[in-house]
């Protein structure tokens, strides 16, 4: 099953005799640079190219084609070789200039064991298209996408040949013979149906395709947002992992030298002198050994992971970015829903720089609780006041992002804020439009509000019971809801706390999404009634705060919120956007 | 080059080009059992588990077994319990990535079971075996049918040795229908 790779990532080979093939939009020279575990090549007798196209294990095509194979044998690669990156070089013009190239690697029996994209490409001319490399023995394939605007000679520097004249000679007489007229056999020199991909008649010289050509269909390896979901899962699980492999190796290591220290003190007859003296020392030692091993473990597996971490954040969309992504400063209204949400970010305490993004999927199956609480720690050094802006301003942030990420605006915000006290921090929704009109004041507001939600979920619930769901009225937005409570249990009374319950309960499945702002101990006088609520609702710190799980391994995971640099004006641009698109959609 | 093990034999976990193995395979294969009933052939359901014990020195640290598929540092997995013998090949799979397996854990024993309680006289073609999955070489097969009038046996186990893992061969005859019942057994051969 072949596997679609975004850029950074990696992927054991299932064999050592493989092919890379290349398929590119126009004629490219391929390329096979043989280096050791540091990326450098001992010299240009290790770069596979047009002017000498086999080297033991790796074989390119002589000439420049838009489909090319390299045959490759990792077990007949010259010793020392860790990595073998394949290059593709462009003859003439830019690889921003035309559909992206797509790699794939494939088994002996001709089977696609992965496939890669290499999107994003601008002025550059030549570029690492993916490198197999070797790792503890395995080798593996990873998706590299490195382009170099200096073209071949800048590529090749990069891995320690940086004067190379006769390798750059070959390569350029062989794009040359492409880009001259007679181009005609183009095809001869790339695999199955080679020919098939020759540029079109005319196309002009400097190998620029012509601006009036169509485009070629979708990006096959487009990274797509459940792949980058399942990819930050995937990043969670292994460090999950990885840290678990840890703690289990130090508490054996520790709980052995405890032992073994125990037996010393047991034998009367070792308990002085220099022979438990050395006794108890060798212990410690080994303990330190076994944990030093556990640690360069984790550190590896730990670095791996930050390496992806840094591939894979800039090409999160925006539900899932950071705030100070591209995807958020140079924000445009998605034109489908997204597929899920970032909450926040995770962390260990043994890789406490490496942040794991926390996600939901979408829509929401639980409400959300931001906890503006003076807990047991994190909090606890805020003014209750402090705390409930810091908390508010999560919340705001949930609400831009949620609202933003959606097209045409996304759900419909609704506030319960009877005192009126979270408007200031609720004001530039206001400005902006994503809240419509201030929340009604006082218990009547409270009481209304709520009222005509329940209402809103049970005829949700009556006319997908029946089957009917054409024959809800009209008014109803079907991009559903986000009900914003700040205050609670302030303005509530009974039956407003009851019909907060149902909704909590019953409105996810009917569109209607709860946000909390609250301190639980605000609530404690109405006792263990409210305990199912607060136990719906997933809790969220507005600071950093340990108290989250993982679904494998069960660590306690270090929540840490999302906020903008303070004097960023993202948060103000996303939910202009955001309520322009509404408007524009007619909603 | 698959190998048929002898009891206590040991081989090495190198390639034989060189290189270590990666990830391997234990598989365990069986076929449901056949027998008359009243109106007819009726198959008779036979559960066997397969089950891995990680050891740190002669601790057990984890195990992976039908009820906790994967260990918890994600290094062992097991493919899924499989009830009846259903179909050819490998019923049930773990495994294991040698790379990954953590620093202090040093043998992994591979135990069958019968959960069901047939002895391996009832059941019919069972087998279990170790493979290189990277390549799906068979590195050692064990043939379990016919052989004796008990339900568990402790397979094999892979050590560390110096860098490397090895494997011994150990089938043991045991009592039990789950791994726990076999750990006084374990013992012997840590």
């Amino acid at each position: 099953m072949a596997v679609e790779l975004v850029r950074g990532q990696n992927l054991p080979l299932p064999g050592t005799r493989l092919r890379v093939a290349v398929r590119a939009a126009e004629p490219v020279v391929v390329a096979a640079v043989l280096a050791d575990a540091a990326g450098r090549a001992r010299g240009t007798d290790r770069v596979a190219h047009p002017g000498a196209p086999a080297l033991p294990g790796v074989a390119v095509p002589a000439g420049a084609a838009a489909r090319h194979e390299v045959a490759v044998d990792l077990e007949a690669l010259p010793p020392g070789t860790e990595r073998l990156a394949v290059v593709l070089v462009l003859p003439g013009g830019r690889f921003g200039a035309a559909e992206a190239p797509y790699a794939s690697v494939e088994d002996a029996e001709g089977g696609t064991v992965a496939g890669f994209a290499l999107s994003g490409l601008g002025e550059e001319t030549a570029v690492v298209a993916v490198e197999l490399y070797r790792r503890q023995g395995v080798w593996k394939v990873r998706a590299v996408g490195q382009g170099y605007a200096g073209g071949f000679g800048e590529l090749l520097a990069d891995h320690g040949l940086a004067r190379a004249p006769q390798v750059l000679r070959a390569v350029a007489d062989a794009g040359r013979a492409v880009a001259a007229p007679a181009a005609g056999a183009t095809g001869e020199h790339g695999a199955v149906g080679g020919a098939a991909e020759a540029p079109a008649a005319g196309a002009p010289a400097t190998g620029f395709p012509a601006t009036g050509s169509p485009a070629a269909g979708p990006d096959p390896g487009r990274p797509t947002e459940e792949r980058l979901y399942r990819q930050v899962w995937g990043m969670f699980e292994d460090l999950a992992r990885a840290v678990a492999a840890y703690r289990s190796a130090v508490d054996f290591a520790e709980s052995r030298m405890e032992r073994e220290l125990e037996r010393v003190l047991d034998d009367p007859a070792a308990r002085i002198g220099t022979a438990a003296a050395a006794a108890r020392e060798a212990a410690r030692t080994r303990c330190a050994e076994l944990v030093e091993r556990a640690r360069a473990v984790l550190d590896r597996d730990v670095l791996q992971l930050a390496e992806e971490a840094d591939e894979v954040e800039p090409a999160l969309p925006a539900a899932l970015a950071r705030w100070d992504s591209p995807a958020w400063s140079a924000f445009r209204a998605p034109a489908e829903a997204p597929r899920a949400l970032r909450l926040g970010d995770l962390t260990v305490p043994e890789a406490p720089g490496l942040r794991i993004p926390m996600l939901v999927a979408l829509p929401l199956e639980r409400g959300l609780w931001v906890d503006s609480g003076r807990g047991e720690e994190g909090a606890g050094d805020f003014a209750p006041e402090e705390a409930d802006a810091l908390a508010l301003a999560v919340a705001v942030a949930l609400v831009v992002r949620l609202t933003a990420a959606h097209p045409a605006g996304g759900p419909a915000l609704e506030v319960v804020d009877p005192a009126g006290t979270a408007m200031p921090a609720l004001a530039p929704l206001l400005a902006a439009g994503v809240l419509r009109e201030p929340p009604a004041p006082g218990a009547a507001g409270v009481s209304e509000t709520l009222e005509r939600l329940v209402r809103r979920v049970d005829l949700v619930q009556m006319a997908v019971r029946g089957g009917a769901v054409d024959a809800l009225p009209p008014g109803l937005d079907p991009a559903g809801l986000l009900l914003l409570v700040h205050d609670f249990p302030h303005g509530f009374d009974d039956r407003s706390i009851t019909r907060l319950r149902y909704l909590a309960d019953e409105g996810p499945a009917a569109g209607v999404h709860l946000l909390m702002v609250a301190d639980r101990e605000e609530a404690a006088g109405h006792g263990p009634l409210l305990d199912p609520l607060w136990r719906s609702l997933l809790r969220l710190t507005p600071v950093p705060e340990a108290y989250l799980a993982d679904p494998w391994v069960g660590h306690a995971w270090t929540f840490h919120p999302l906020l903008p640099e303070s004097g960023s004006t993202v948060l103000d641009r996303a939910a202009r956007a955001s309520a322009e698109a509404r408007r524009a959609s007619g909603r | 080059m698959s190998v048929s093990l002898v009891k206590g034999q040991r081989i090495s976990l190198e390639k034989s080009g060189g290189g270590e193995l990666s990830v391997v395979r234990m598989g365990l294969g069986w076929d449901a059992v056949k027998r008359r009933g009243l109106f007819g052939r009726r198959e008779q359901e036979i559960d066997l588990d397969a089950s891995v014990v990680l050891f740190a020195d002669n601790q057990p640290v984890d195990v992976v077994f039908f009820q906790h598929l994967t260990s918890d540092d994600g290094s062992v997995r097991h493919t899924g319990d499989n009830r009846t013998g259903a179909g050819s090949g490998d019923d049930e799979s773990i495994l294991v990535d040698l790379q990954r397996v953590p620093v202090h854990i040093s043998q992994l024993v591979f135990t069958v079971n019968s959960f069901t309680g047939q002895t391996f006289q009832e059941v019919e073609n069972a087998f279990c075996r170790l493979v290189d999955e990277s390549s799906g070489e068979e590195l050692a097969r064990y043939t379990l049918t016919g052989g004796g009038n008990y339900t568990a046996q402790v397979m094999a186990k892979v050590y560390r040795h110096g860098d490397g893992w090895k494997m011994a061969a150990i089938g043991e005859p045991a009592s039990g229908r789950t791994f726990q019942d076999l750990m006084p057994a374990i013992a012997a051969h840590l």
